[in-house]
């Protein structure tokens, strides 16, 4: 291989080099990390995450972002919970469609709209649950177990989720508008993309992708709690961003995300395994995070 | 007279294109140095050398005057005071906190040496824009700048605001200021310039003195010579395919009517300024307007409606090719369908980049292409979406010239085909050499329209006249 096609391979798979040399470094330290049961283990506990980042991808290469991905996890499971599953996925695209339509229609910034959708969806879940958690019907219950022993249907749906994320962002008009709206919003609205209608679109899937991720999570927890998923927009975005996507829009690909979710949940498991301090375990997340932003600003220059 | 700026041999390129090709300059003191030129022909990109914000290629910048340049865009902090305003950067300091006592007794002094009349802790927000130059150039004094470089500050203002600058001018200029006057108005130059140097295609034509003529001046200014540049391949004209009728957009632009038919194109010319980006963003349905009618091929265009206007069979390729036309963090094949991403398909990407001989594979980021090569994609993007007619507003500004004439034959080609095109430019020789019929737009009215074969001089005539308002 030429210096240039290695520079060229690892620019583009910067974040899978690293998720590599990160699960290397952990198995010398802690052979137990290569336990099968483990590395399914780290793979269910990436599904949450990853689901909810493949939507968060969406709205990220069309130059936005999604705050409330969190709360609306928890407000769909909180539904699914009390009626039925499909209901909470439907509450979470209405949800999405509704930052959509404030950000588009209300040109209010995305970071503002999804905000207050932040604190909206979060305090509907509260209000529903009157702060008690509530036990998931066994179609939920179902999205959260192993079908054998070796096959957990949250890893399942992972795969299946990036699969269709994939999909949408290369195959679809849609797809391909969003880069080109995350890209240069004005050249695409000069080539006749309805910029508006297409952000409606967007962020109703960020939000059908959040409610899954919500359903998925109280399916293995077997219960939806009010206060579930908090903070999870946080990790969400920073699987986005260790993926290698940008956050001024344009740039970003589902096995990025789906490698970014996975460098979260093995640190974490790793850190576990090597009985780091949980308090520290967050300053080492913060300091990977740092360094995965940092690497890539360093290769665009 | 003393000398406090010599620029010699001044060249300077950007990528194929040169836009200071061994300019000579000298800023005297209590003079007034008018730099004139149309638009592209390297005004600024001097300014910019002179100010050091660009290196020369080669030549040099002598002197030890210290430089202010005011440029059309105000450089002013609109939250802020006057009196902050004007010791930005240099603020008084007691304490280590701002003296605002200090800065309330020297903000007087600043604006009366200016002429201005307006309360130091007013926000700039508030004032007008005559008033916020006057506070700039106020700022640039007060750091005894020996040279005042004024970048077109009259295209903003009205005549009585003109009158006031120029006043001022005349005013520092008796207090030994050199000051450099960038302008169109003719009339201005002939009020208060000192010398007058000539701008054409990067290279200094001739250096005037302050009795020039007006005629002098657009002669050395748009030259002589070049019609054999411009392919023109005349055609038979057909049905009227774009009509803009009575199109208004207050403040903007009046009444404005150009028909381009079948096989036609249509120059739009006029100074920067003049409203013709607006009226053809207008006419795509980019912006609204007022009142008035577009209509293409006799269907009228609903008003502010981008995808109306795709559908009826018009394009757009836009002026600021970086700005609104590309994707720049997308290939080549993506910006090429995004105008008709239901059509998606390898082979007509391929076909197309070919057959506009892009020099750039289909899979390479638009980024690493040529301004030129860059440009024959935004054209490639509507060609697949098939129009009937194509706006093009400086379609070959900073092309260069083997991709210019590539561009000119792809004009040549749609018209073949029945395709009309509207031609917006900057570019007098190019927009007179490829346009059947020349519409002159200035203070955004049709101020005139030319046959076939006007000359320059009758361009800039019509560009450069007053219309009262």
């Amino acid at each position: 291989m030429t210096t240039i096609s290695i520079r060229k391979y690892a620019s583009e798979n910067g974040a899978l080099a690293g998720l590599l040399v990160l699960a290397l470094v952990i198995a010398i330290m802690q052979p137990a990390f290569l336990n099968t049961q483990n590395l399914l283990n780290v793979g269910v506990q990436a599904a949450v995450i990853a689901i909810m980042a493949f939507g968060m991808t969406f709205v990220v290469v069309a130059g936005g972002i999604d705050l409330s991905v969190g709360s609306i996890a928890a407000l769909a499971a909180m539904v699914g919970a009390l009626t039925a599953g499909p209901v909470g996925l439907v509450v979470g695209a209405l949800c999405g469609l509704i930052n959509g339509a404030l950000v588009s229609y209300g040109k209010l910034p995305p970071f503002i709209a999804t905000l207050a959708m932040l604190s909206v969806a979060r305090g509907l879940t509260l209000v529903f649950s009157e702060g008690q958690p509530h036990e998931t019907d066994s179609l939920v219950t179902f999205l959260g177990s192993n079908l054998t022993p070796m096959l957990p249907l949250p890893l399942l749906l992972m795969l299946l989720f990036f699969g269709i994320t994939g999909l949408i962002l290369t195959r679809t008009n849609l797809g391909r508008r969003m880069y080109a709206i995350g890209g240069n919003e004005e050249a695409a609205k000069l080539s006749g993309i309805d910029v508006r209608r297409q952000k409606l679109w967007i962020y109703a899937l960020s939000g059908l992708f959040a409610a899954a991720a919500g359903l998925v999570l109280a399916g293995r927890l077997g219960s939806a709690g009010p206060q579930a998923a908090v903070g999870y927009e946080l990790d969400a975005i920073a699987a986005v961003v260790i993926g290698g996507a940008s956050l001024s829009g344009g740039v970003g690909r589902a096995t990025g995300t789906l490698v970014g979710a996975l460098v979260l949940a093995v640190l974490r498991n790793g850190l576990n395994l090597l009985q780091v301090p949980p308090f520290w375990q967050q300053v080492v997340i913060g300091v990977v995070i740092a360094l995965a932003a940092l690497l890539d600003s360093l290769r665009r220059r | 007279m003393k000398t406090l700026i010599t620029a010699r041999g001044i060249t300077k390129h950007f990528g194929a294109t040169k836009a200071l090709d061994g300019v000579d300059l000298d800023i005297n003191a209590g003079e007034v140095h008018v730099l004139l030129g149309e638009n592209g022909a390297g005004k600024s990109t001097l300014v910019k050398v002179l100010a050091g914000i660009h290196g020369p290629d080669a030549g040099t910048v002598e002197g030890t005057a210290s430089l202010a340049v005011i440029h059309q865009e105000l450089a002013l902090v609109p939250e802020l005071s006057v009196a902050e305003n004007l010791f930005l950067n240099r603020l008084p300091r007691r304490f280590g906190f701002v003296d605002r006592a200090e800065m309330r007794r020297r903000a007087p002094e600043l604006l009366d040496r200016v002429g201005l009349d307006v309360d130091p802790n007013a926000k700039v927000r508030d004032l007008g824009i005559a008033q916020q130059q006057m506070i700039e150039i106020a700022r640039a004094l007060d750091k005894d700048a020996g040279v005042l470089i004024l970048d077109e500050p009259t295209a903003v203002l009205t005549d009585t605001e003109t009158d006031r600058l120029l006043e001022i001018m005349g005013q520092l200029r008796g207090n030994g200021v050199g000051l450099v006057f960038i302008t169109h108005h003719l009339d201005e130059i002939q009020r208060i310039a000192d010398r007058i140097t000539v701008l054409r295609d990067g290279r200094s034509v001739g250096v005037l003195g302050p009795k020039a003529t007006t005629q002098h001046m657009i002669e050395l200014m748009v030259g002589r010579s070049i019609e054999e540049q411009y392919p023109r391949a005349r055609q038979r004209r057909g049905k009227p395919l774009l009509k803009i009728s009575n199109l208004t957009r207050r403040g903007v632009f009046r009444d404005i009517n150009i028909e381009v038919r079948a096989g036609e194109v249509v120059g739009i010319a006029g100074l920067v300024g003049a409203g013709r980006t607006e009226v053809a963003r207008a006419a795509f349905g980019v912006d609204d307007y007022d009142y008035g009618k577009v209509e293409v091929d006799g269907k009228p265009l609903r008003r502010n409606d981008v995808q109306a206007a795709i559908k009826a069979g018009l394009g757009l390729v836009p002026e600021d090719r970086k700005g609104q036309g590309l994707v720049l963090t997308a290939t080549v094949g993506r910006n090429l369908e995004l105008a008709t991403l239901a059509n998606r398909d390898q082979k007509r990407l391929t076909d197309i980049a070919g057959k506009l001989r892009i020099k750039g594979r289909v899979d390479q980021p638009v980024k690493e292409l040529s301004g030129g090569n860059q440009q024959k994609v935004v054209i490639g993007k509507w060609l697949l979406a098939d129009p009937k007619v194509l706006i093009l507003d400086e379609p070959t500004r900073g092309v260069d010239v083997g991709a210019k004439v590539e561009i000119y034959e792809l004009i040549n080609r749609m018209t073949a085909q029945g395709r009309a095109v509207l031609l917006v430019s900057s570019d007098l020789p190019e927009v007179i050499g490829m346009s059947d019929r020349v519409v002159v737009m200035a203070h955004g009215r049709v101020a005139g329209e030319l046959p076939k074969g006007a000359t320059q001089d009758q361009v800039m005539a019509l560009a450069v006249q007053e219309i009262s308002a």
